[in-house]
This record gives C-alpha cells, structure tokens and sequence, in this order.
C-alpha cells in the first residue's frame, strides 16, 4: 500500500543485519524519545540527563540499577522458556503479585515458629509456589479446556490484583488475613521483621554501604547458566524448540503437547513468583496493596530483545532496568508519569521487531 | 428493588457499549486473518484523544472524531508491521499496547482532574416514560448512533459482496489473491476499521461513561473485548449478547453501591449462612474481580469445544501473508 517493496526470504538469517538491527533500534528509540519529549515541551537536554545519566551516577544508583535487572531477568528467562515453545504466557505480572501474596501469607503464618534465616527462604519458596499455581492455573484451562493462555493469564493479573486487595483491605464482610493489626487500617501488612528478609550485601561488603542490593543477585549465577542448559543442550528444550517452530513435526514426533503447555507454564510462573517474593524479602519489606512493580509486563519485552536466549536475556535486563529507573527519575525530576517508560519500552520493541524483517527478508523493489 | 433494577440498567448499558464497538472492530479485523491484541492501547489513545479535543474545541463530537482517527492511525501502524513488515502478531499487539499504555499517561497528565459535558441523555418520547425498562431508552445520541453502525456492520459482513471478500481473505488469503483480489489492501482495510471502531469505543469511555481521563482509565476493557470475540466464536450477534452480559457483571459494582441500602435490607433479613455468602459476594474487591474471573470461565466453557472454534475462526487467523 503506497510503499512498494517486496520481500524475498532468506536462506539463513543475515549475520550482518543481527548485529546492524539492535543498533539501529537503539538510536530510532532514542530519535523517537527525543521528538516526544520536544512535542509536549519538556526540556530535552535536562530530560535525557535525568534519564540515563543521573541515575547511573552514584553509587546507591548502580545498586537501585541490579536491583531492577534482577527481577526483570528472573521473569523474562521463564517467559523465553514459554515463547520458544509458542506458549504465551503475557500474565507474569499476576504471577509475581501471587508470589508476594504467597511469599506474606507464610510469614504470617510461621512467624516466631521457625529459625530465624530459614523463615525468608521458605517464604521464596512459598512465593515460587505462589507463582506456579497461577501459571498452573492458566496451564489447566489451556490444556484441558482449549482456552486461549494469552487471554487467560492476562485476566488473572487483573483477578490477582483484587486477590491483593482482597487480602490486604478489610471490610464489613470479610476480615483482611495479611493486613498489619497495628497498622491503623492502613492496607498493608506488617513491615517484615528481620528475619524475614534477605541479608544485604552491605553487611560484609563495605563497599555496598547504604544500597539495598541482597543476596538474591547471587541467585542469577545459579539460574542464568541453567536457563542456558535447559534451552540449548536439553531434551526438553529441544521439545520446545521443535513444538514452536513446527507443531506438527512435534505431534509427529510423539512429544505431548500438554505436558509441555504444563511444564513452560508452570516454569515461567515459578521464575515469576520468585522475582515477586524476592522483591518483598528484599528491598521491599511489606505488601501493600498498591504494589504494583510492572515486571511482569516488562519481561515481557526483555524477553524479545534478548531473542529468547539466556545471555540476551541478562543484557536486555539491563537496558529495561535503565529504562524504568529512567521513568522514575523523571517521575521525581520533572513530575512526568511513571509510564514514560513504557513509552520507550513500547517504542524499542515495535521498532525491533519491523526491523527484524532485515534479518530475515532480503528487501527489493517490487 | 426498583431503584436497584433502573441504576443496574443505565450501567449495563453504559458498560456494554464500549465491549460492543471494541468488540466488532476486532471481529472484523479477525475475519480478515488479522489478530490485533493492541485493542486495549487503541481504546487508550482514543479515549484521551477524544477527551483532549473535546476539553479543548468544548465539542463532544470534534472530540469523538479525533478519537476514532487516532484509532485508525495506530491500527495503520500496526497493519503496516504486522500485514506489510509480516512481524508477529501477537507480539506487535503486545507492544502497540504497552506503547501506547506509556503515551496516552503522557498525553493525558494535564487532564487528570478535569471533567467535559460530553454527552447528554437524549430520551425517546413514551418509551423512556416505561417504569424501570424505560431506561434503555434514555441513552446519549452517541450510543443510538452506535448501535446502529454495529447493526449496520454486522449486516454488511454477510450480505455485501465488500464483507464477503474481507471474510474470504480471512479464510484462505491464496485463493483470495489467486482470483485477483489484493490480499494486503483488504487486510490494512479490515484493521484500519477496527481501529476506528476501538477508537470509538475509547471514546466512549472518557466522554460518556466517566467523563473524564485517568491512567489506564480502560481498564482491560480491551483485552475482555478480544476474549469476546472468542466467546462470540466470530458471529456479530453473540457478539452483542456477550457484550451484554459482560456489562452487567462490569456494573454490579456500581449498582450494588448504589443501591447499598436495599443489599443490606437482603442481608439483615436472610440467615447466616445466606448472607455471609452473599456478603462474599457484594464485596467490592469480588466485585471487582467478577468481569475478568468470568471471562476466564466462559472462555473455558465455549473452547472446551475444539471441533467448533476451529470451524468457526478464521482459517488464516494470526498468520501471515507475504504476496
């Protein structure tokens, strides 16, 4: 329509055009941020420092940076898991707030009964439960009753939310099982004790004095080189790959299609309600019924621009966390809404995705 | 009860009109092949857009048009990636919305607190004198204008050799293009008028409904109207039904404040067992969830059936078509 062009597949995937793209994405994204900015009059200059240079500037900065890349990392590796067997898992945002839902109910429950250093992994634990179920429940519909996972797992962020406030609100009614009693009908629970939440990295590194950074980071030298393993030198992530790529090759072949729906599934809910209940027991402390931290949605894109691999993953993490602390340092700095950043996030990934068309279509005159 | 019945009622119908145009705006965009998931950033950028150029031009109908051209031009948008581009779909449909959830926040920042005359009630003589049913009849001159061209659209799909080619595309695009019919026009057609539609129905939303913008004022009311779509299994008047029926479940929470007085009136009367489940069931944060849990339920509940949404959907649904 209008532009005439034609595309020819390619053989293979340009090498070239796969290192050009990310590059050219990069600086459209850019472009494109700076004629918003110039469009509603906000200060470019002063917009793109308080963006991309002042947050990264001090040392607490850098700590907030990995704290941000942590969960986003955690949850995309498990929705590539989901993508690569075309398996649309888009509500780990409701996911990770069961995490947190799941990760405060054991609290509550085990407060002052357990060891103390035991009580915040168990609640890990109880998070990635948290996680999984509403995965699994996604998991069930879809394998049992054809119903679609994209529209399913969307709803449940919405359900989860009002599980949150459910849990946390009290009323006429129903009594709030996590709301603090001592917290003058606030709709929020008790801020966790100490034994509740992860050691800071402060504690034995000074280095890291006065940043919230935990041990949880640790966490991704274990999960990033298993994620690797799982998709690239696995069985199962062979299953995966042929399920995405050609289904009926896969139905061919005799892999069950279900039980694969139920294992990516119940993956990337698990990584999920991890990065929530990691969120909780680490820089948060308390669930309040306003939390909502937008991982779940940003993964979504981390997960595409890193190309569904684990290191791609890692980087992309990076990027976005860059980006949403971005978006907040704006929100301070020049009272713009917090979703700026998903402006940017938006941007990044529609502009990646036509230019992907490079790396697979040679592109003529018609 | 009458009180109850008659504000229940008014806000069916103000929650199912905005389900209705979204609604057929993505069927039709389906029927071409076309699965567009930006439906929820279209009703976005509709809603401030409209509500910017009505607060602005102090016209609700200047404000309504630029909210259905804004529609169009990111349904263009995301027909030119995903029918010219051939990106995914359901990743370009994720990333339209998410773009588009970050740039109406923006856009709309000033308006946050404002409010617009929009619409006024227009009631049709006699029947709106009806006790309680009478309610249907006091609706703005958008809303009758809008039940019409969805009346309208439904019966061009099936009757008009224009909706019997969009549906053909959808079908099989290669023996669309094989007797001569250019495959990409009517794709970007079909999309472009779902937007419009979308636009539309965001419209709605910040002029008629609320009238008045906050964040995210959709409220997923987007995504609901795709699951429709399904739950419809692709007719226009299940469509309408659905719609419908997801509007009273959308305004039990409204109602039920509204008419407080009289659920109580129930719950001081019934037994105990009676009236805890149905104090679980007023409760605000139920209600609120009720829309999407039933959702989920009935989508269950009409794919359980593979044999008949596979007859039903459009062939060539999510697939692209390089020509």
């Amino acid at each position: 329509m209008g532009l005439s062009f034609k595309l020819t597949p390619r053989d293979v995937p340009s090498v070239k055009m796969q290192v050009l793209v990310p590059i050219m994405v990069t600086a459209l994204t850019l472009l494109s941020g700076l004629a918003v900015f110039v469009a509603i009059g906000v200060d470019v200059g002063d917009a793109f420092t308080a963006y991309f240079i002042e947050p990264l500037s001090t040392l607490n900065g850098v700590a907030e940076w990995l704290l941000k890349a942590l969960p986003l990392c955690l949850i995309a590796l498990g929705l590539a898991v989901a993508y690569r067997a075309n398996v649309w898992n888009i509500g780990a945002e409701g996911q990770l707030v069961m995490g947190g839902v799941f990760a405060t109910s054991t609290m509550v429950l085990l407060q002052g009964t357990v060891h103390s250093g035991v009580l915040a992994v168990i609640m890990v634990f109880a998070g990635v439960l948290g996680g999984m179920l509403w995965a699994g429940l996604a998991a069930w519909m879809r394998t049992r009753f054809n119903a679609n996972e994209i529209l399913t797992t969307l709803m449940l962020v919405y359900v989860a939310q009002s599980v949150l406030q459910y849990v946390l609100v009290g009323s006429a009614a129903s009594t709030a099982v996590l709301q603090d009693p001592n917290g003058a009908g606030f709709p929020q629970s008790a801020t966790f004790p100490l034994e509740a939440t992860l050691p800071l990295l402060a504690s034995w590194m000074t280095l890291f004095e006065g940043t919230r950074l935990h041990v949880g980071i640790f966490l991704l030298f274990l999960i990033v080189p298993a994620f690797w393993v799982l998709m690239n030198k696995s069985f199962i992530g062979y299953q995966m790959r042929v399920a995405g790529l050609a289904p009926a090759a896969a139905n061919y072949a005799g892999f069950s299609g279900k039980r694969l729906v139920w294992l990516v599934m119940l993956i990337s809910g698990a990584m999920a309600g991890l990065a929530g209940a990691l969120e909780l027991v680490g820089p948060v402390g308390q669930l309040q019924d306003s939390w909502r931290p937008g991982y779940g949605f940003t993964a979504i894109i981390v997960a595409f621009l890193g190309r569904l691999n684990p290191i791609g993953i890692v980087l992309a993490s990076l990027l976005m966390a860059l980006l949403m602390l971005g978006g907040e340092a704006l929100q301070l700095a020049m009272s713009l809404p917090k979703s700026v950043s998903s402006l940017f996030q938006g941007l990044l990934l529609i502009f990646l995705l036509g230019a992907d068309v490079l790396v697979n279509y040679r592109v003529s005159k018609k | 009860m009458d009180i109850f019945l008659t504000s229940l009622i008014a806000s069916v119908l103000l929650a199912a009109m905005p389900l209705v145009l979204a609604g057929m705006g993505e069927l039709i965009t389906e029927k071409a092949g076309v699965l567009n998931l930006g439906v929820e950033g279209m009703m976005l950028m509709g809603a401030v857009s409209s509500f910017a150029v009505a607060l602005w031009s102090g016209s609700a109908w200047l404000g309504v048009l630029a909210g259905v051209c804004v529609g169009m031009l990111f349904a263009a948008l995301f027909a030119f990636l995903v029918v010219r581009l051939l990106t995914n779909q359901v990743a370009t449909g994720l990333a339209l919305t998410i773009l588009t959830t970050g740039l109406s926040a923006l856009l709309g920042i000033k308006f946050v607190g404002q409010s617009v005359t929009g619409f006024t009630a227009l009631p049709i003589p006699f029947l709106a004198d009806v006790p309680v049913l009478g309610e249907v009849f006091k609706q703005s001159l958008l809303a009758y204008l809008s039940i019409a061209l969805v009346v309208f659209l439904a019966w061009w799909l099936y009757h008009t050799p224009s909706g019997l080619l969009l549906r053909a595309v959808g079908e099989s695009p290669n023996s669309a293009h094989a007797i001569g019919f250019d495959v990409v026009k009517v794709r970007y057609g079909a999309t472009i008028l779902g937007g419009a539609l979308s636009g539309l129905a965001g419209a709605f939303i910040s002029l008629v409904q609320f009238k008045a913008w906050q964040e995210g004022i959709t409220g997923g009311v987007g995504w609901i109207a795709v699951a429709l779509v399904v739950f419809a299994t692709w007719h226009p008047s299940r469509l309408i039904f659905g719609a419908l029926l997801f509007g009273l479940m959308r305004s039990m929470g409204f109602a039920v404040q509204a008419a407080n007085a009289s659920v109580q009136d129930i719950l001081d009367h019934s037994a105990s067992f009676a009236s805890g489940v149905l104090g679980f069931l007023t409760n605000a944060q139920v209600l609120n969830a009720l829309p999407y849990m039933a959702t989920v339920v009935i989508l269950c509940w009409i794919s359980r059936d593979w044999q008949k949404i596979k007859l039903n959907a459009p062939a060539s649904l999510g697939q692209p078509y390089n020509g």
